[in-house]
């Protein structure tokens, strides 16, 4: 299932409308997750406060949507463009690539929440497929 | 037996309380078989799936999407025992629509994601959370029946 040309118009497009407000999408993303999958806050026992509106949700927001940005901006080759990024959670973080789904999921409902006119079926179809290769890209390292 | 707190119970109340069966059913529904086109292969007589556009005009899609919503209702109306309400509901999918039952968590998905554009900043965290645990509690209903 990989990303066609028209799939990689409607991200761009959809980008360019939605980049913004990149950081308070990270920010309720990842608030959603921890809210709704509590098993994700096992990632997170060193930070002292995992509520929404906190410093480190927020700052952590921001660094995944910063990623997302650099996945955009590297559409056309995912897995290479990705690989620093692969090494680091494969190595280091070491998260259990089913949660990037989970997260996946929630950037696609902060999305419907902010931009409900412009994340028609089109977009959503185009985003849910990107988030996923982005995804695999990031699993890339894993073994 | 799924423990409900009395949050939990208000939030889904207060969801249902703003739903518009018809409405929600068709997108959800609509943004699935668009999402997720192999969906379509259960859909195979209702007429016109070509795109959005046509899948949103599609008056059998429409229905199907009102009867989709009627079914949660029922599991709404029923709470504190989804798992038996829904034993000929489990046996209709698995036996007669023969649907594999990842499909379930997929349509779930578009579900939450259309009340979020209609919700907008109302659908907080908490109340996803509260959504989703009843969706996952009608999805486990949904496959017990299947062997």
């Amino acid at each position: 299932m990989s990303l066609t040309a028209k799939d990689k118009a409607a991200v761009t497009a959809l980008w360019a409308k939605v980049s913004g407000k990149a950081d308070e999408i990270g920010h309720d993303a990842l608030s959603r997750m921890l809210a709704v999958y509590p098993q994700t806050k096992t990632y997170f026992s060193h930070w002292k406060d995992l509520s929404p509106g906190s410093a480190p949700v927020r700052k952590h927001g921001k660094t995944v949507m910063g990623g997302v940005g650099e996945a955009v901006s590297k559409i056309d080759d995912l897995t290479s463009g990705l690989l620093n990024l692969s090494e680091l959670h494969a190595f280091q973080l070491r998260v259990d690539p089913a949660n990037f789904k989970i997260l996946s999921h929630n950037i696609l409902v902060v999305l419907a929440i902010l931009f409900p006119i412009d994340f028609t079926p089109e977009a959503h179809v185009a985003m849910d497929k990107f988030l996923s290769a982005l995804s695999l890209a990031l699993a890339e390292k894993y073994r | 037996m799924v423990q409900w707190t009395a949050g939990e119970r208000a939030a889904i109340q207060g969801v249902f309380a703003k739903l518009d069966y018809e409405s929600v059913g068709l997108e959800s529904l609509t943004r699935c078989l668009v999402v997720y086109p192999w969906t379509q292969r259960y859909f195979g007589g209702f007429g016109n799936l070509y795109n959005a556009e046509a899948i949103m005009a599609n008056p059998k899609i429409a229905a199907h999407g009102t009867v989709v919503l009627k079914g949660l209702e029922k599991a709404l109306k029923n709470m504190d025992n989804i798992k038996n309400t829904f034993t000929a509901l489990s046996e209709l999918h698995s036996e007669k629509l023969q649907v594999d039952p990842g499909n379930f968590q997929l349509l779930a998905d578009c579900l939450t994601v259309v009340l979020a554009r209609r919700m907008t900043t109302d659908f907080t965290p908490d109340i996803q959370a509260a959504w989703q645990k009843f969706l996952s509690v009608v999805i486990s209903a949904l496959r017990r029946q299947y062997y």
